[in-house]
C-alpha cells in the first residue's frame, strides 16, 4: 500500500469498559459522530471526527475489552478493529488507551496487552477526581516513564484535559513511538543498549531510546551502515539485537498472573496510598440502603413506576401534538391534490399517515432513552441489575434484561434497542426476541374496545379491570418458557460468565443524556421511518386498488335505499351511502380479497373474513386495527374505541347463517391474538437493525403469529365445547 | 496483614465481609480464565463487599476496585480463609 500525503489518519480509542472511555470519546469529537455496523456482526462502530491542532482526523470508539483474548464474536470483532484486520476499516495509526486511575491495577492487564501491539501509543488517565477523594495521590510522570508513553489526565465531562490530550496526540502521529514495558518481574537489563547508545552518540548519532530499541529489531541496515567505520559498534548492534528479541520471545509467553504482577507493581510505584484511609464510603452508605432485602426492592419498584408514569405522562401530550400536525398536515394537503385522487389519497393516507403514525413513537423513546441515560450515568442501573439478577437468571436472561423488557410494556421499539445494556450477546438476543412479546401501549385500544363491548356491560368495571390487567400479564408469562426453549434449543452460542461492576454514586453527565437521546432518537426517526413508510404505501395500495365502480356501487346503495322506504337525500343517507361504497370499495380491494381468501384458515379461530382483514390491514402497525375494524364493519374511517356505533355494530355482527359474530371467547381469542401477534413493522425493523440480520425479525414474526393464531384457536374451540 | 488459618471453600461458602484467598484456579476452564484476567489470579486476596438480596451474585473488593459476579457461575476456585 502507497501512503498518500494528504491520507486522513485514524485515531482509535481502546480501555476497559466503565473507564470512561464514552465520556471521553464524546469531548474528543463533539457531536461529530456516525453509529455503524461493523459487518455481519451486532457491535457498533461509532466513529466521528476529531478536530487537532494541526488536522482532522478519523476518531474510532472501540468497544469495552477487559483483556485481547476474545470469547464472544463481538469481542473479536473489537480486537480486530484495533488491530485493523476488518475490511474496509483503516488500521488505527495511534491508540488512545484509556486507563481509570481509581481502578489502575485492573486497567494496566489491557494496556500490558495492548502495549505489544506495536501501534504507537497515548494514555489518556481518567477519573483522577476519584483518586483524589479516595485521598490517594498520582504520581503522573512516573506512570508515564513506567509506561513508555506520555500519559495526560482528563476529565472528559468537563473539558478539562482534552486541549493538551489533543496536543499529545498530534505530537505522537508527528513522531511516532510505539510504547515500551518491561513486564518481566525481573526487569530485564538494558544496560548494554544504554552502552550503545552512548557510544553512537559520541559519533554524533543522537538516537532516542525506542527508535534504538525499534532499529534493535531489524538491525540488518544498521550494522551493515556501521560495519565499514565503526566494526565494534557494528558487533554491537548485533549482540544487542540479539538479546532484545530473546526478550521479546519470552514476553509472547507470559501469563495472566505475570502480567497481573507488573500491573501491580506500576500501580503501586505511580499510586500512594494515604496513611488514613476513609472509613465507609458514601457510595457504601447508599447502596446498604438501595440494596437492601426491603428497601432496595422498594424504591427500585418506585423508581421503576416514576419512569413508566413519565412516559405515558409527559409522552401523550406531544404524541397528541405530533398527531394534530400530521392531521392538519393532511388536511393542508388534500384539498391541493384533489384533480388527482389517487396521488391525493397516496400522500394523505399512504405517506403522511405513515410517516405521522411512526413518529408518534419518538417522545416514548427519547423519554425512556433520557431515564436509562440517567439511571446508567448515577450508577443505579448497575445495582437494579444486580438486584434482579437472581430473578431473570434462572431461565438463561440475566438481571440486565430488566430494562428492555419493562421498557417494552410502553413500546417493544426502546425495550429492543435498550437491550444493549446487556453485554451478554446470547442473553441480548433472548431478551430481543421476547421484547415484542410484553403488551405495548399499541395493544390498549384493542383491550378497551373489546373489554368494553363484551365484559363490562355483562361483569361490571371490577372484572373488566382484572380483565385489562390480565391481557397485560399474558405476554409476560408467555416469555418465560419461550426464553427457556430459545436458550436450550436455538442460541447455541457461548455463554459468557455474568459480570457486572457497581460505579460509585455520581451525577449523570447532561451533555451525554442529551446526546445518548439525540444519537437514538435519530437512528430510531431514519431506520425504522424509511421501512414504515414503504409499508404504509403497500398496504394504502392493498386496500385502494383495483378501484370500484363508484358510480354504480352509488346506484345500487340508493336502488337498495329507496326499495326499503326512505328518501334518497339528505344527510343520513349521504354519509350511509359513502360507507356503503367505501365498504364494497375494501371488499373489492386486493386486502379485501386476501381476506376473503384467508378466511377459512381463521374461521376455526372464530374469525370471519372482515375480522381477518381487519388483522391484516393491522400487521404493519396494530394500531391501525381500529380504524379498519371500522371501515370493514361498515363505519368509514373515522372511528376510535370510544365510538359506540363500532360498538353496537360488532355486537350486532352475524355469521352469513345469523348466529352472532362475537362470542365472549372470541373477544378474548381476538384480544390474545393482539397481545401475542407479531404486528409491528416498526419493531422488526428496530429488531433487524439490532441483530444486523434478516433471520431474527422474520423469526419473531413467524414465532409469534403462529403463537396468536394457535392460542386463539384453542380458546375459541375451547369456548366452543364449554358454551355447547 | 491478614493470615490465612487453613480454612478451604469454594465461592459458594463467601458470606459478606470474608476475607479470603485465592489458592488455585483452574485454568482449562474458560469462564476461570474470564476471571483470572479480571484479576482473580491465584494468590489474590479479596474481600466480600456486598450480596444480593437473593444471596447471588456477590460483590468483591479485590486489587482496589469492586467486581460483581455469580457465585453458581465460579467454579474450578480453590479458597482460603483469612482472618
Amino acid at each position: 500500500m502507497t501512503a498518500t500525503e494528504n491520507k486522513t489518519l485514524t485515531v482509535a480509542i481502546v480501555g476497559n469498559p466503565n473507564a470512561g472511555k464514552t465520556t471521553l470519546f464524546n469531548a474528543l469529537t463533539g457531536s461529530r459522530q456516525k453509529v455503524g455496523n461493523y459487518p455481519g456482526v451486532t457491535v457498533e462502530q461509532v466513529s466521528g471526527s476529531l478536530k487537532l491542532p494541526s488536522q482532522p482526523v478519523h476518531c474510532i470508539d472501540i468497544p469495552g475489552l477487559y483483556s485481547l483474548t476474545a470469547v464472544s464474536e463481538d469481542e473479536k470483532i473489537a480486537i480486530s478493529a484495533i488491530k485493523g484486520q476488518i475490511a474496509g476499516h483503516a488500521k488505527p495509526d495511534l491508540l488512545i488507551c484509556v486507563l481509570d486511575a481509581s481502578n489502575l491495577e485492573r486497567n494496566l492487564f489491557l494496556y500490558s496487552q495492548i502495549a505489544e501491539l506495536e501501534i504507537p501509543m497515548v494514555v489518556a488517565l481518567t477519573m483522577v477526581d476519584r483518586v483524589q477523594r479516595k485521598q490517594l495521590t498520582l504520581d503522573t510522570h512516573r506512570l508515564s516513564e513506567l509506561l513508555g508513553a506520555d500519559v495526560v489526565e482528563v476529565v472528559g465531562h468537563k473539558e478539562k484535559g482534552i486541549d493538551a490530550l489533543k496536543k499529545v496526540v498530534d505530537q505522537n502521529l508527528e513522531v511516532k513511538r510505539n510504547p515500551k514495558i518491561q513486564l518481566l518481574e525481573t526487569s530485564p537489563d538494558l544496560s548494554k543498549i544504554d552502552q550503545l547508545q552512548e557510544r553512537l552518540a559520541r559519533i554524533g548519532e543522537d538516537i532516542h531510546r525506542a527508535d534504538l530499541l525499534q532499529m534493535l529489531q531489524e538491525p540488518d541496515s544498521a550494522v551493515e551502515r556501521y560495519a565499514q567505520d565503526f566494526p565494534e559498534i557494528a558487533d554491537e548492534f548485533k549482540e544487542a539485537s540479539a538479546y532484545v528479541r530473546s526478550l521479546d520471545q519470552q514476553s509472547r509467553e507470559l501469563t495472566t498472573q505475570d502480567r497481573y504482577a507488573w500491573s501491580n507493581m506500576v500501580a503501586t510505584q505511580a499510586v500512594t496510598k494515604s496513611p488514613h484511609p476513609p472509613k465507609r464510603s458514601l457510595t457504601d452508605k447508599i447502596d446498604a440502603l438501595l440494596i437492601n432485602r426491603f428497601w432496595g426492592f422498594l424504591i427500585f419498584l418506585g423508581i421503576m413506576y416514576l419512569v413508566f408514569q413519565s412516559i405515558y405522562t409527559f409522552a401523550g401530550p406531544v404524541m397528541d401534538w405530533i398527531e394534530g400536525l400530521f392531521g392538519s398536515l393532511g388536511e393542508w394537503a388534500s384539498p391541493k391534490l384533489e384533480s388527482n385522487p389517487t396521488l391525493q389519497s397516496l400522500v394523505v393516507d399512504g405517506i403522511i399517515g405513515g410517516v405521522g403514525g411512526m413518529l408518534v413513537f419518538l417522545p416514548q423513546i427519547l423519554i425512556l432513552f433520557f431515564f436509562i441515560a440517567v439511571l446508567e450515568g448515577t450508577g443505579y442501573l448497575a445495582r437494579a441489575a444486580f438486584m434482579m439478577d437472581r430473578l431473570f437468571g434462572w431461565c438463561g436472561l440475566n438481571g440486565r434484561a430488566f430494562i428492555p423488557l419493562l421498557s417494552s410494556f410502553a413500546c417493544a421499539i426502546p425495550g429492543v434497542m435498550a437491550a444493549r445494556v446487556m453485554p451478554d450477546p446470547k442473553a441480548r438476543l433472548a431478551t430481543i426476541l421476547v421484547a415484542p412479546l410484553m403488551s405495548c401501549s399499541a395493544r390498549l385500544p384493542v383491550y378497551l374496545l373489546l373489554i368494553g363491548v363484551f365484559v363490562e356491560p355483562k361483569f361490571g368495571p371490577t372484572w373488566a379491570g382484572v380483565a385489562l390487567f390480565a391481557m397485560h400479564m399474558v405476554g409476560l408469562v408467555i416469555s418465560i418458557p419461550i426464553v427457556w426453549v430459545l436458550n436450550r434449543k436455538l442460541l447455541k452460542s457461548k455463554r459468557l460468565p455474568f459480570l457486572l461492576e457497581l460505579p460509585p454514586y455520581q451525577w449523570p453527565k447532561w451533555k451525554d443524556v442529551g446526546l445518548a437521546m439525540f444519537v437514538r432518537g435519530r437512528v430510531f426517526v431514519k431506520t425504522a421511518g424509511t421501512i414504515i413508510v414503504a409499508m404504509s404505501i403497500l398496504i394504502w395500495a392493498a386496500s385502494y386498488f383495483p378501484r370500484s365502480d363508484e358510480a354504480a356501487n352509488q346506484t345500487k346503495f340508493e336502488q337498495t335505499w329507496v326499495a326499503d322506504g326512505n328518501t334518497a337525500e339528505g344527510e343520513e343517507y349521504e354519509a350511509a351511502q359513502e360507507k356503503y361504497v367505501a365498504e364494497q370499495q375494501l371488499e373489492g380491494s386486493y386486502l379485501g380479497r386476501l381476506g376473503k381468501t384467508i378466511e377459512p384458515a381463521f374461521v376455526p379461530a372464530g374469525f370471519d373474513w372482515r375480522i381477518t382483514t381487519s388483522i391484516l390491514a393491522a400487521f404493519p402497525a396494530r394500531e391501525v386495527v381500529i380504524p379498519s375494524m371500522g371501515i370493514i364493519f361498515s363505519l368509514g374511517g373515522d372511528v376510535d374505541e370510544e365510538s359506540s356505533d363500532l360498538r353496537s355494530t360488532m355486537q350486532n355482527a352475524t355469521w352469513p347463517d345469523g348466529r352472532p359474530l362475537f362470542t365472549l371467547w372470541t373477544a378474548f381469542g381476538l384480544m390474545i391474538f393482539f397481545a401475542l401477534c407479531c404486528q409491528c413493522n416498526a419493531t422488526l425493523a428496530a429488531i433487524k437493525r439490532e441483530t444486523n440480520s434478516w433471520k431474527w425479525p422474520v423469526f419473531v414474526f413467524v414465532y409469534m403469529t403462529t403463537l396468536a393464531y394457535i392460542v386463539a384457536v384453542i380458546i375459541n374451540q375451547v369456548g366452543r365445547l364449554v358454551s355447547g | 496483614m491478614p493470615v490465612a488459618n487453613g480454612a478451604i471453600m469454594t465461592f459458594s461458602d463467601l458470606k459478606q465481609g470474608m476475607n479470603v484467598r485465592v489458592v488455585s484456579v483452574d485454568s482449562a476452564l474458560e469462564e476461570c480464565r474470564r476471571l483470572e484476567e479480571m484479576g482473580l489470579t491465584a494468590g489474590t486476596s479479596f474481600r466480600v463487599a456486598k450480596v444480593a438480596p437473593f444471596g447471588d451474585p456477590i460483590e468483591i473488593d479485590l486489587r482496589g476496585y469492586r467486581l460483581c459476579l455469580r457465585k453458581g457461575e465460579t467454579t474450578g476456585f480453590v479458597l482460603e480463609k483469612l482472618d
